[in-house]
């Protein structure tokens, strides 16, 4: 009885932390657009983050989309040439990339590569008193820092995915034009007859778009919302990491449901 | 050396209205982490032209009180005024301009790592003012030439010692010539030398701005040869108070402990706990 009633309590309480903690991330993120002003009006403060959360990713996304487009092509082409239409590969090559692993791999590889080390620099800032610091020179830590990278992962993150999209296909067309001999031609003309601008390439967008914002948001916030130790800036990494992907994994699969009925 | 202070552009202009009114009051000033009790009942005043040190025991709460003079904390009871403004019922913005006349000194300097130590100096400036580049870069140059560090103007925080990271901090906490500083235990870390320079420094920029310093400090001797009034506070509250040869005279217990540096008397050394004794009983006598 006693050991239910603990467990319950335990339940009771993880229940009210996360409820509390998703009020205190809504309201953090009210914040962060309230004082965004300043992230584009000085451009230079963006533009920073986005080099740092843009550029510096593009290596491991032009790398890992080239890795996911060879795969997609071997299976792609394994899967086709049984039904006879290893001339589709060019589709489905594209569709797999611009629906789904374009924004998804490339969100999971921004969430670790990026937003780990912004949730990084934001906690060590507050770690050793930078935000405080600030904050009592009259400059806004939010406003000053935390908003820029979020706007900078936001901005980066559809064009690492269509980066991501883009090298996956040229894997895609290395394998199955180059290597295995599938028609040029065909790999090409159906994969632009077929591939509608709204229903696929759009909807990636937009996904990778939500994606940027989820991510961004965790990496920003976990950053801020860390305990001043050592200890706490590397358990707000960890979580970053791993809400990011999960967020990722759930946003994926709600925006799916509503994109793609099979109608 | 210090020559260049007297040039110091005054970017904010002073308010003309100087009244005799104390710049800093707190009036039973309570603050608690929690359950905690941190602070019962500080009375305090500061005016204007004074350095006044804060000193006690380790987590005697004399960071605390200095973040609630700046308004990072709220007092939980009492009232605590800056420049006649009830810091209690301020809003942001009333709050943000309040501190631009302020300048805080964090215990560990606290630079912008990311950012070299001509730019942190030069952040408030930037942050603040619209003044042109030119003027911004000669200004920082005679802060850094006032606390000694021209010469690692292009230096990363991370090349920087502890003691020339306080240095640059100081330099840029004094960059908008504030009418209010703060500094937590300016002198930590410090050799001889530059704790000296850094004290008469303290006492130059306050009377070259016509500004107040509260100085949280453990260094009895530098400080009093340095402030005006001295505030020792313990376990919550202030226990003395005096101008620094009351203090050299007093023979309040308190007093004399910290002044003589005496392990034994009123000041307790030890985080409230239970006796050692009583959580050794598996030792065997
Ligand atoms: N964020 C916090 N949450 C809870 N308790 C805190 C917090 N910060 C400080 N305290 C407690 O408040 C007390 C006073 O801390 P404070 O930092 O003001 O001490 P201090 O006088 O500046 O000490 P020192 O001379 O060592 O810097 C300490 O006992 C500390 O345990
Ligand atoms: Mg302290």
């Amino acid at each position: 009885m006693n050991a239910l009633t603990a467990i319950l309590r335990k339940l009771g309480a993880l229940a009210v932390d996360g409820l509390w903690r998703a009020g205190f991330m809504a309201r953090f993120f009210l914040a962060v657009l309230r004082y965004s002003g300043q992230s584009f009006r000085r451009l230079p403060l963006t533009l920073r983050e986005i080099y740092f959360s843009g550029v510096l990713s593009l290596l491991i996304i032009l790398v890992s989309g080239l890795f996911v487009g060879l795969v997609l092509g071997l299976q792609g082409y394994d899967i086709l040439q049984r039904f006879g239409s290893s001339d589709a590969l060019g589709i489905m090559v594209a569709l797999s990339l611009l629906r789904e692993l374009g924004p998804v791999v490339a969100g999971l590889l921004f969430a670790s590569r990026a937003g780990s080390a912004v949730t990084a620099e934001i906690g060590l800032m507050k770690t050793t008193e930078q935000l405080q610091a600030m904050d009592m020179m009259a400059v806004n830590p939010i406003a000053r820092v935390v908003a820029p990278r979020f706007w900078g992962g936001v901005i980066s993150m559809p064009l690492l995915a269509a980066m991501f999209s883009a090298m996956g296909i040229f894997g895609g067309w290395l394998i199955g034009v180059v290597a295995i001999g599938v028609d040029d031609g065909a790999f090409w003309s159906q994969m632009r007859a077929s591939v509608d601008f709204r229903h696929d390439v759009l909807n990636g967008v937009i996904k990778s778009i939500v994606f940027g914002i989820a991510v961004s948001l965790i990496a920003v916030f976990e950053g801020y919302d860390c305990q001043p130790t050592a200890e706490g800036v590397s358990r707000a990494i960890t979580r970053t990491v791993v809400s990011s992907a999960l967020a990722i994994l759930a946003l994926d699969f709600v925006l799916t449901s509503f994109m793609f009925r099979g109608l | 050396m210090f020559v260049c202070i007297i040039h110091f552009v005054q970017i904010h202009p002073v308010n003309s209205t100087v009244s005799d009114k104390p710049l800093v009051r707190l009036d039973g000033v309570h603050f608690a982490y929690g359950e905690r009790e941190i602070l019962r009942g500080i009375d305090l005043t500061v005016n204007r032209g004074q350095v006044v040190a804060i000193m006690g025991g380790s987590g005697s709460g004399k960071t605390t009180l200095l973040r609630l003079i700046g308004g990072q904390l709220r007092a939980s009871a009492g009232k605590l005024e800056v420049d006649g403004q009830d810091m209690g019922a301020l809003s942001r913005a009333a709050l943000y301009a309040l501190r631009r006349r302020m300048g805080m000194l964090f215990q560990f300097g606290a630079l912008f790592t990311d950012m070299s130590v001509f730019d942190n100096v030069a952040f408030p400036l930037r942050e603040h003012t619209n003044l042109p580049a030119e003027l911004i870069r000669d200004l920082v140059l005679m802060k850094l030439h006032a606390v000694g560090l021209r010469g690692a103007a292009a230096l990363m925080p991370s090349e920087l010692s502890g003691g020339m990271a306080r240095r640059v901090a100081l330099a840029r906490a004094v960059a908008l010539d504030p009418m209010l500083m703060l500094y937590d235990e300016p002198f930590a870390g410090l050799d001889p030398i530059s704790l000296g320079i850094t004290g008469q420094l303290i006492r130059r920029l306050n009377d070259a701005l016509g500004a107040a310093s509260v100085m949280v400090t453990h260094d009895v001797q530098a400080s009093l040869n340095l402030v005006d009034y001295v505030y020792f506070v313990s376990e919550g509250r202030i226990v003395a108070h005096g101008t620094p040869t009351e203090i050299r005279a007093s023979n309040d217990p308190f007093v004399h402990q910290f002044v003589h540096a005496e392990a034994d008397g009123p000041v307790p050394f030890h985080y409230p706990a239970p006796p050692l004794a009583s959580l050794l009983d598996n030792i065997p006598a």
